[in-house]
């Protein structure tokens, strides 16, 4: 049976993780390539590299950085920041990247999915969308790591970037990135519901119920999380022995 | 020993020569007719569509080359696919080493995407490719296609229903789910398959 994914996500800048993490098994907590692998032997099951400072001085440290993590680790990994092009895509790729991660630059050029999903497969399309509940009651796209707000549903570029060829979406809550008080369950199950790709949530995980919750209520087929990794407030192998005998399908 | 990954315009061949080198084996990249039938062990790995990859391997006369191999041969992924008799995919005609047919995964629920991506388990492990493989490993999955299960069957897996994870007739090994990326347990079949 197809196991529902953990996701850590690391936030590179400049070719060092950022947010701070405390782990005695690593010499240096700072080097992605130490920490991914760390995650892959804890059972993590794919790896997000996000670079949040991305810019075009700095592809080259990038590209670097992703062909010394796919020599080292052993499971799948996306990387995503500042993809606009399908040079972009290729120079990631043929340095070892499975999928990458689009986000903005989709949003304001939406025929770049199409011609990567042709060029590259929809496999390794991975559509991010930071969303937000606003009061009105409805989920909307924000631009730009969540400054910039567009007037577009979540659901309506959700169902558009799966025609021209997204292969997956990655769906952050605003309303609860950071909070550690959960998913956002009700806009990932109707996203999951609706959409013939996986679904990856991603804001709120703060325990291992809430990674439970998401998986059944919120009907997602993968879960992301930073923080409470990097400052094993949930450790991997704990959080997947509690999902498998709560009756989760997961691999162990 | 010589291994030889075949280069063609399919996706995913540069993390399979990373896999190699983390269990220690330099390999070569190449399309050259005699590098590909000198080689000890040949690997054909892929990630992409039927069609234009069995197009471009036969204007290159790659696909005869890979037929008439005599070394032990594993493809992977699209590979394997290729290694069938027929693709659904753009209704491919393949280089017919396994019998097997290659179909595409129907789904009527829709809490069952296609492709199939992630970790699934594979099962009733048959040759010296699973040795030291226990019963129901995971490995990684992205397909939307599926080898149906038949004579060269040595593995299978179940998602919407069971098909073959894995094939073999005499030299040729097929795995569906990718080694190069399933941590520990894709880094023994490789040696496995480095050890046939």
């Amino acid at each position: 049976m197809l196991t529902k994914r953990i996701i850590p996500c690391l936030d590179i800048k400049d070719g060092r993780t950022v947010k701070g993490v405390n782990f005695e098994q690593l010499r240096d907590a700072g080097d992605p390539i130490e920490l991914g692998a760390l995650y892959a032997s804890q059972g993590a099951d794919e790896l997000v590299f996000l670079d949040i400072a991305a810019t075009v001085e700095k592809r080259k440290t990038l590209s670097e950085l992703v062909n010394k993590i796919a020599h080292k680790i052993n499971i799948p990994f996306t990387v995503g920041g500042g993809i606009k092009t399908e040079e972009d895509v290729s120079i990631l790729l043929q340095n070892g990247a499975d999928k990458i991660s689009i986000n903005t630059a989709a949003f304001l050029q939406p025929e770049i999915i199409n011609r990567f999903a042709k060029n590259f497969g929809s496999q390794c399309v991975v559509l991010a969308i930071d969303t937000k509940l606003e009061a009105d009651g409805n989920w909307y796209v924000y631009l730009n790591g969540g400054r910039e707000k567009t007037t577009t549903l979540t659901m309506e570029w959700a169902k558009k970037a799966v025609d021209l060829g997204a292969g997956e979406i990655l769906l952050t809550s605003m309303n609860h990135d950071g909070t550690k008080q959960g998913f956002a369950l009700d806009i990932t199950a109707a996203l999951s519901s609706t959409l013939p790709v996986p679904i990856i949530a991603s804001g709120g995980g703060g325990s291992a119920a809430h990674f439970y919750d998401v998986f059944t209520t919120g009907k997602a087929d993968a879960a992301l999380a930073a923080s409470i990794f990097h400052y094993k407030e949930v450790a991997i192998p704990d959080l997947k022995k509690f999902l498998h005998q709560k009756g989760i399908s997961i691999r162990i | 020993m010589k291994t030889v990954i075949i280069q063609y315009n399919a996706g995913n061949i540069q993390s399979v020569l990373y896999a190699l080198d983390r269990v220690g084996v330099t390999a070569i990249v190449s399309d050259s007719i005699v590098d590909i039938q000198t080689a000890d062990k040949v690997i054909f790995p892929g990630v992409g569509e039927a069609s234009t990859a069995m197009q471009y391997l036969r204007e290159r006369n790659l696909d005869e080359v890979i037929k008439s191999l005599k070394q032990p041969v594993l493809g992977i992924c699209l590979g394997m696919q290729l290694l069938c008799s027929h693709s659904e995919e753009n209704n491919t005609t393949c280089l017919g080493i396994f019998e097997e047919e290659v179909k595409h995964f129907e789904s009527k629920d829709v809490a069952i995407k296609v492709p199939q991506m992630g970790w699934n388990t594979i099962s009733g492990l048959q040759t010296d490719l699973f040795k030291g493989i226990a019963e129901n490993s995971f490995t990684y999955c992205v397909h939307g296609y599926y080898a149906t299960i038949g004579a060269d069957t040595i593995a299978t897996t179940n998602y919407i229903q069971n098909y073959s994870s894995a094939l073999h007739k005499n030299n040729f090994y097929g795995v569906q789910f990718h080694p190069e990326k399933s941590a520990k347990l894709g880094e023994q079949i490789i040696q496995n398959f480095l050890s046939l």
